[in-house]
């Protein structure tokens, strides 16, 4: 985990995480910079590793110095230019502190989703009015003649 | 060298799992080379609970992120629709919506009726039989009687409308449009040995209940009870010709990656609207220097896509969201030709009931609708699980500079060329695009919906390969004949998307595969004199 990330890039991912999804004492949710959710996010890089190191870089050249050293202005200033600019590294970042925040138990829980993959309980749907669908029968209509 | 085989078929996908287990009744001597592998289903997303996590990387649509070992480069960075497909036994029936329109009888004939493109050689009620056949192999449900679709007899009811549906069509009918239940290859029984759908969510990275039907749980277990052998993780390079110019067998890596020849007295390709071309592109010979099968030059030329254009919208109501199959509806109100549109021919509407919540979340962030910051908790309880989406499947028109070649550099792990893509989106289909969101929108709207984005075009949604090897009874202005034969190689079939003429304005697959079982009929009706 510590191999991945520098502690420089680990900081600013934790910063810019915050930023992104804060703690919401109102939703009783944690925000992105939580520590399980940003060992979640380092743990599982694999392929998008490069690309969120590029991102961090990117965010380091523009901050020119920890983020979280910045005053809240500053860092919003970053924020947004970080994001206009930064490409794809920049949209793999955000995807994926949002893809771990948003599997995260008690976020998840937060949200009213059952705590488990889909299969094998899978979900039920109901029927719904097919009623609704009497009106286009009586419609009817033809199919092009060829 | 291995023993010669009557029948080789390349690639084990819609189409070859179709031509495999219709001609396996012959009692010829049939053999199915497959790059990909046989899937596992308990390793399919929806078993885990980063399922979602998984469609941006191991299970992504597109072969250039996904890079398994199965897949091969595609340069499509010419195209602004991105080449989406899976390789397996099964091909990309493993990892697509299920959605199960047919071709309509007047989209086989767009030059009489509306003077553009081409007639095809044959038209809808050649295919019916095999249509009807096709439904039953594969497992469809769905309501018969649609007054603006093809008649069909689905052996399954179709999907609930769950939360969406209705508000859907609540929708339509205070337009008064058109919508109807689609027919789709999800069991809604049990059926054939499948297990019903139990709402997994998201069908198109596979389904781990097997209620969605692909080949490799359809076709493919009857073909081989049958006989038909299948190799798995075997790479075709090229197609050899002997001194009569007909085919004599193929090339192809073993799983060891050791350079086979596989001779064979009839070659079927059924490698879809990329693969096929690349295939028959990357067979030069003395005889034939342009690529197999290539004397009218159009191999790889007039690729068609089906541009989507997407809006959604987010309504107070709940949606389904990830708890149902992504499609459960289609509208036909706006697929035939209207001149007054401003554009010729039409597309098909397809809904979407909605997405989970990592694919909200990143897709809403990325539009501007999910902000950063304080209010990001409240925004997105707005949206998650409110999603609507609405997707005009528009008829693209062949045109020859849309095309499959051959990339000077790219080559995939065997070292052989990899396809590059030069396409745009014409005049005509903008216009049709155009019409679809501002329709999308009166629907959205009608519906209660905020928010309203578009993907248009849809960016990664390059799954219908059609096109590229056009049938026709003109050897100068086609590639196959009426009935799959290349003019150019007597004892050579094609039997994918590749032979389509025109692309309608739905999804393919169930064409395809009626095509590939006709061709096939077609070839147990000419087995005395095949070749003449």
């Amino acid at each position: 985990m510590t191999d991945t990330l520098t502690k420089v890039q680990r900081d600013d991912l934790r910063t810019i995480a915050a930023m992104i999804i804060p703690e919401s004492a109102e939703y009783k949710v944690p925000g992105a910079d939580d520590r399980a959710i940003q060992a979640d996010i380092v743990a599982t890089l694999g392929r998008d590793t490069e690309p969120v190191r590029a991102a961090l870089d990117h965010l380091a050249h523009l901050a020119g110095r920890p983020l979280a050293e910045l005053d809240p202005a500053q860092r919003e200033k970053v924020a947004t230019e970080f994001r206009a600019t930064g490409g794809v590294a920049a949209a793999t970042l955000v995807r994926v502190i949002l893809q771990c925040y948003y599997r995260d138990d008690r976020v998840l829980r937060s949200l009213g989703h059952e705590l488990r993959a889909p299969f094998p309980k899978g979900h039920t749907l109901e029927q719904g009015d097919w009623s609704l669908l009497d009106p286009v029968k009586a419609r009817g209509g033809d199919l092009r003649r060829a | 060298m291995n023993d010669p085989v009557d029948v080789l078929i390349i690639g084990a996908g819609a189409s070859g799992a179709a031509v495999a287990w219709s001609l396996a009744e012959t009692k010829m001597h049939i053999l199915c080379l497959e790059q990909g592998g046989w899937m596992n289903p308990a390793e399919y997303p929806s078993t885990g609970r980063d399922w979602e996590a998984k469609f941006y990387g191991d299970w992504s649509t597109s072969p250039n992120v996904r890079g398994r070992p199965e897949d091969y480069p595609i340069n499509d960075d010419n195209s602004p629709i991105k080449v989406v497909n899976f390789n397996a036994v099964g091909g990309s029936t493993v990892m697509y919506t299920a959605h199960w329109p047919r071709l309509h009888p007047s989209d086989f004939r767009v030059k009489t009726l509306d003077g553009v493109a081409d007639d095809w050689p044959i038209d809808y009620d050649a295919l019916t039989p095999f249509f009807e056949e096709n439904d039953r192999m594969m497992g469809v449900s769905g309501l018969s009687g649609d007054p603006l679709s093809p008649l069909t007899h689905p052996p399954m009811p179709p999907q609930p409308l769950g939360l969406s549906g209705p508000l859907i069509g609540k929708a339509m009918n205070k337009l008064g449009w058109h919508w109807w239940p689609s027919d789709t290859t999800v069991a809604t029984m049990d059926y054939e040995g499948r297990a019903r759908c139990i709402n997994l969510g998201h069908c198109t990275p596979a389904c781990a209940q097997g209620a969605k039907a692909s080949t490799d749980i359809t076709y493919w277990p009857h073909a081989m009870r049958a006989g038909v052998e299948i190799k798995t993780h075997c790479r075709v390079r090229e197609i050899l010709t002997n001194e009569h110019g007909m085919a004599s067998g193929v090339v192809y890596y073993d799983k060891d990656g050791v350079e086979q020849f596989q001779p064979a007295e009839v070659v079927i390709i059924a490698c879809n609207g990329v693969g096929t071309p690349r295939l028959l592109l990357n067979s030069v010979s003395g005889r034939f220097p342009n690529g197999l099968a290539n004397s009218s030059g159009l191999v790889g030329k007039n690729l068609m896509f089906h541009p989507y254009a997407q809006i959604y919208g987010f309504v107070k109501e709940p949606t389904d969201s990830n708890r149902a199959p992504p499609t459960c509806l289609w509208s036909k109100e706006f697929y035939d030709t209207d001149l007054s549109r401003g554009f010729v021919r039409g597309y098909g509407i397809q809904f979407g009931r909605g997405a989970g919540p990592v694919f909200e979340a990143v897709a809403s962030e990325q539009k501007g609708v999910l902000p950063w910051g304080p209010d990001h908790h409240r925004v997105f309880r707005r949206l998650n699980g409110h999603r609507l989406a609405v997707s005009a499947i528009c008829e693209d028109l062949p045109e020859e500079h849309n095309r499959v070649t051959l990339d000077p550099v790219l080559k995939d792990s065997h070292g052989i060329p990899a396809p590059k893509i030069d396409y745009t989106i014409s005049e005509n289909s903008r216009k049709m695009m155009e019409h679809g969101l501002a329709r999308g929108r009166e629907i959205l709207e009608a519906a209660g919906a905020t928010d309203i984005c578009t993907n248009s075009p849809i960016p990664w949604g390059g799954w219908h390969l059609l096109g590229t090897a056009r049938m026709g009874t003109d050897p100068a202005r086609s590639v196959v004949n009426e009935w799959g034969r290349s003019h150019d190689v007597k004892n050579l079939f094609i039997v994918d998307g590749s032979v389509f003429v025109t692309s309608g304005g739905v999804n393919p697959t169930s064409t395809i595969q009626a095509i590939a079982l006709y061709i096939a009929d077609q070839m147990k009706q000419r087995l005395a004199n095949l070749f003449d």
